[in-house]
């Protein structure tokens, strides 16, 4: 395929993915603001196949080795962190029940959770 | 693995990603998105250890392992207090590692005069400018949040200036590269000058507006990356790039959006400046007689009241007082009280980091009420208790004009019948900014730690 071409079609999915990245996240909650600035910060970590493309790399100088490995380190913080950071983020979501519920939890042992109550419900 | 396999198994990837991000905008299936996510991200990264031009493993292992490592570590100590600062961090290295691809990039193919093609150069360059703006303007914002440096804005006479010709020296130099000049110097360059001009461009914003400019830094590692897909002829990169640049965007405007202030506000405006008019309100505030109450006052005006709403704010998660929060609250409604809280938008340092807190402290969710209808409650509110929040109540936000924070909307505690604040000082808050609202005779401030205070609430509220 021409240089051009490729260039053609690789213009073509980065302007779609433009209308893709507004549309899928347009009607968010307030509420979720935090996690998906930090959910979205960790799937821009995907830098971190560029950076084992540079590192990979089988005949290079020192300098691409170096540059390589400390693109590796920095891009891997980011993923890791990014999807830990908003899993610990969510699970507390995920802990919502009434006091009452909760108290009885913690009186008996036995804690019954009714499962619709775990569910954040939908604002707005 | 070839070419054509490879490309498909990253598409795997990009359905995934999108997923992720339509799973992580609902509250019901958030975390579930965020898994799909980090398998989405597992994907890619098999599908690259499996590249033919992917030799030279030990390299990749051993930066995965060290990176990795201080990703979890960190991410799992962090407070949530503290997310803030911990997702600029990220947010900073995934752009320094965007940075740092260009400039291996260029360095392996810079010495074959010609190879380079403009678009390759042209995104060499961005990525390069964006992913270093992005990690240097992400450390300021981490320092900025994290107190190593004052939250303030750092204002100093054509700044404005300065940065403008600081860009356009880089810009010049990348022009020098694209025109044919391919010199290593010329990327280190615009390397420098760009972290140069990220450090520069966060300066002189406010501490309060830090949360704004994460998540625009967050859009730009995202373009960053997208730039180096057209590096590295890379679909994965192109797509998931864009679509954090795109949503990130979309994120920031919403975000700005919810305080009422243009982005171009938040990043070039109106908070250096203080105005006379805003001066002179400030001196009113100083000259102001401000009333404090002991603990057990405040206690008997809860303990009788019939509607109390507490309106957290950061000081009261810097305290960690958000468990002694519901067992105060837990101990009005045992009595009879009507409670719930009042949730500004971008309340605690990021919005929706209130609910994060809160959720943590385990509060019922129905009694979280977001600002519109708090407002609609505060006139027949008996008591509105302040805790640790300061600028979201501030009444010049409605009438000040020289306010900086003129126009954003605001919990209107004053109307309530009575307000308590729980404040630490008279220090002004994060922001930097006066609050005339400690000053209103409707007002009583109760000083000291947000949890001790609670506590005596506790025990003054047990006593009645």
């Amino acid at each position: 395929m021409s240089h051009g071409l490729l260039l053609s079609f690789e213009v073509t999915i980065l302007v779609l993915a433009i209308f893709l990245g507004f549309e899928v996240i347009s009607k968010v909650p307030t509420l979720l603001h935090t996690p998906l600035m930090s959910g979205t910060n960790a799937i821009h970590g995907i830098v971190i196949v560029g950076a084992m493309l540079v590192a990979g790399l089988g005949h290079k100088d020192t300098l691409t080795t170096v540059v390589g490995l400390v693109a590796v380190v920095l891009a891997s913080a980011n993923v890791v962190g990014g999807f830990v950071v908003t899993d610990r983020m969510l699970e507390m979501f995920k802990k919502r029940e009434p006091p009452a519920a909760e108290r009885t939890a913690h009186d008996g042992g036995a804690a019954k959770e009714d499962p619709s109550k775990r569910e954040v419900p939908p604002t707005q | 693995m070839g070419q054509v396999a490879t490309n498909f198994a990253y598409l795997a990837t990009i359905v995934a990603f999108i997923l992720a991000l339509k799973f992580l905008s609902h509250p019901a299936t958030a975390r579930r998105g965020n898994w799909i996510g980090a398998v989405g991200m597992l994907i890619a990264i098999a599908v690259t250890f499996a590249q033919k031009s992917v030799v030279s493993y030990w390299e990749i292992v051993v930066g995965m392992a060290v990176g990795g490592s201080f990703g979890a570590v960190a991410a799992r100590r962090v407070k949530m207090t503290a997310i803030p600062q911990m997702v600029a961090l990220f947010n900073g290295v995934g752009g320094g590692a965007a940075a740092l691809i260009s400039l291996g990039e260029f360095h392996i193919r810079a010495p074959d005069p010609g190879r380079l093609h403009g678009d390759i150069s042209v995104s060499i360059i961005l990525s390069a400018l964006i992913g270093s703006i992005s990690f240097a303007g992400s450390m300021v914002a981490f320092a900025k949040l994290q107190e190593l440096i004052q939250g303030r804005p750092i204002v100093y006479p054509g700044q404005q200036a300065v940065n403008a010709l600081l860009l356009a020296a880089i810009v010049a130099a990348g022009v020098g590269i694209v025109a044919g000049a391919e010199q290593q110097w010329l990327i280190v360059a615009v390397i420098l000058g760009s972290l140069l001009f990220g450090v520069l461009f966060v300066l002189p914003i406010g501490g309060a507006d830090m949360p704004v400019v994460i998540s625009l830094l967050n859009a730009f590692t995202g373009i960053a990356a997208a730039a180096t897909g057209f590096e590295l002829e890379n679909n994965v990169l192109i797509v998931s790039g864009m679509l954090v640049g795109a949503s990130g965007t979309l994120l920031t405007i919403l975000m700005g959006r919810a305080m009422n202030r243009s982005i171009a506000n938040v990043l070039f405006g109106a908070f250096g400046q203080v105005s006379p008019s805003a001066a002179a309100s400030a001196a009113d505030t100083d000259g102001g007689a401000v009333r404090s109450a002991t603990a057990d006052d405040v206690a008997v005006m809860l303990a009788y009241a019939h509607k109390v709403v507490f309106v957290p704010g950061y000081g009261m998660a810097v305290a960690q007082a958000q468990h002694d929060v519901r067992q105060l609250a837990d101990l009005l409604e045992a009595r009879g009280v009507e409670v719930s809280y009042a949730i500004h938008p971008v309340a605690g340092r990021m919005p929706g980091h209130m609910n994060v807190l809160l959720a943590e402290a385990n509060v019922p969710y129905p009694q979280l009420k977001e600002m519109d209808e708090a407002n609609s409650e505060f006139p027949r509110t008996d008591v509105a208790l302040v805790i640790g929040a300061n600028d979201v109540t501030n009444p010049d936000a409605r009438s000040n004009q020289g306010s900086p924070i003129y126009g954003m909307p605001i919990l209107n505690v004053d109307e309530a019948q009575s307000v308590v604040v729980l404040k630490r000082s008279m220090n002004p808050g994060f922001a930097g900014i006066e609050n005339p609202l400690f000053v209103n005779p409707k007002t009583v401030m109760l000083f000291g730690d947000a949890k001790d205070s609670i506590d005596q609430l506790i025990s003054g509220v047990k006593a009645q």
